[in-house]
């Protein structure tokens, strides 16, 4: 299997349609909590620990074969928010789509025909990491790592941020991002003999309010 | 009690309700342990009730304490709290735990309305709550953290609570700040500045065929319909007081 794959997958072109979301960035904006680099980069950072650990270890659970279904509804009970449920499988939907024309597999059109809504997209991510030959971490990297691009290039648009300046936010929180992936994957680990429930189950109560919020604003730029 | 040891103190309490079969609530296991005393109040018609007496402030550094309650077929219990309990730092190392197991039957009800959590600069405290509800059952959890006593800064408090609903999950939250707490957490994604936060679980078998529709009720607060029979009210507030207000009007608009 080909190493390359990983970049194919974690490429922002990848169209999987994560572009038209800013991951609760452009809630953040609205209510005055980004307001530029350094505020971006402590919003990256606590998403990164909460909701990034959570869907990291979810997509490396997923690499490990564990149940898709199982790893679906435990990713419904740590997305309290609607909003943000939908927008998930919506976004898995959107990742299958393109995956199934990347990797064609029977592993992914069987999850296809079992979600016809979408399953969650970190569980997504891990069954298509898998297909492509990856392992659990190339997964749990490309969910942590997304967790962050997203609302930073999000915020260029939002604010006219330089791009530089978001681009440095991503170099700096690169360490963390490995810490990140280290505890989603044994966590994954733990949860192929434990069960799913040993998975992290770290929340962010702004991004779930947040949601909700936006997902009730008339005009907006980005879909969540 | 296990006792004082150099690690700290264990303690258990254990409450069983059960339908006494003439329309009242009994409660054939009633038993607390050192700082987890019990006490039984006056109930209301079907309805039993417990007070948690905190007869020594904790939990410290070290401390276990545990409280389980089960709620059998067609009981209906309502615990609370005489005061707050607060997480103070102790001699022993590490950090203390409090957990919580609650079991509902089915036709069962439990309130589960303890006091605020408070978590003071210097403590540790890691609290687990883990509620099994039968299908059929009914449950209101209120659960609430304050970081840090007023102008203090917050200890370390990490917490995790799963609930699930005829064996499926439906909630399962983690949430880790103060001092050593992974980065961000009191940043513009998770808690910005606000000192206490809280949740309200309600879960009806009635919310099938009725489901809630997703609202915000302030500012920082939201009502959400969970995957299941089951809906979060999810709070952040300056403070404890203000927390309450909001999460106690958040019951009434759900019909108490």
């Amino acid at each position: 299997m080909s190493r390359a794959a990983l970049l194919v997958l974690a490429d922002g072109r990848f169209p999987a349609g994560g572009h038209a979301h800013s991951g609760g960035a452009e809630v953040a904006v609205r209510a005055g909590r980004i307001t530029g680099a350094a505020s971006l980069e402590e919003f990256c950072r606590g998403r990164l620990h909460t909701a990034g650990l959570t869907a990291a270890a979810l997509a490396a659970a997923a690499v490990l074969g564990l149940e898709v279904r199982e790893l679906d509804a435990a990713a419904d009970a740590r997305t309290p928010s609607p909003a943000l449920r939908g927008a998930a499988r919506k976004l898995g939907r959107q990742l299958l789509r393109a995956a199934r024309a990347t990797w064609p597999s029977p592993e992914l059109d069987a999850v296809a025909a079992e979600f016809p809504k979408g399953a969650h997209q970190p569980v997504v991510l891990g069954v298509v990491a898998r297909t492509a030959g990856l392992s659990a971490r190339d997964a749990a990297y490309c969910a942590a790592y997304e967790c962050v691009s997203g609302p930073a290039t999000a915020v260029v648009r939002l604010l006219s941020l330089d791009p530089f300046e978001a681009t440095a936010v991503l170099g700096r929180l690169a360490p963390e991002v490995d810490r990140v992936v280290d505890r989603a994957a044994e966590a994954a680990r733990e949860a192929v003999d434990e069960g799913v429930d040993a998975l992290p189950a770290a929340s962010a109560p702004l991004l779930e309010i947040g949601a909700e919020w936006h997902a009730g604003w008339a005009v907006r730029l980005f879909a969540s | 009690m296990d006792g004082v040891t150099g690690t700290g103190v264990r303690a258990t309490a254990r409450i069983v309700a059960r339908a006494d079969g003439r329309g009242a609530t009994s409660l054939p296991v009633l038993e607390g342990e050192g700082p987890l005393a019990l006490r039984r109040t006056r109930g209301s018609g079907a309805e039993a009730r417990v007070t948690v007496v905190g007869a020594m402030s904790g939990p410290l550094g070290g401390d276990r304490f545990a409280i389980a309650a089960t709620v059998e077929r067609g009981a209906r219990l309502r615990v609370g709290s005489a005061a707050a309990t607060i997480a103070l730092p102790g001699q022993a190392k590490g950090e203390a735990r409090y957990d919580v197991r609650l079991d509902v039957a089915e036709g069962g009800e439990l309130h589960w309305l303890p006091e605020q959590l408070i978590s003071v600069k210097g403590s540790d405290l890691y609290v687990t709550t883990r509620v099994d509800v039968a299908a059929g059952g009914r449950l209101v959890l209120r659960e609430e953290q304050v970081l840090g006593r007023a102008g203090e800064a917050p200890g370390r408090l990490s917490s995790r609570l799963t609930v699930r609903v005829a064996g499926a999950p439906v909630l399962d939250q983690e949430l880790s700040c103060g001092p050593g707490a992974p980065g961000g957490w009191d940043g513009p994604a998770v808690l910005a500045g606000h000192r206490a936060v809280g949740q309200l679980i309600v879960v009806r078998p009635e919310f099938v065929a009725e489901p809630v529709v997703a609202r915000m009720l302030g500012e920082c607060v939201a009502l959400t319909p969970l995957a299941g029979p089951a809906v979060l009210v999810s709070a952040l507030a300056a403070d404890g007081l203000r927390l309450r207000r909001v999460l106690d009007a958040a019951l009434g608009e759900l019909g108490g």
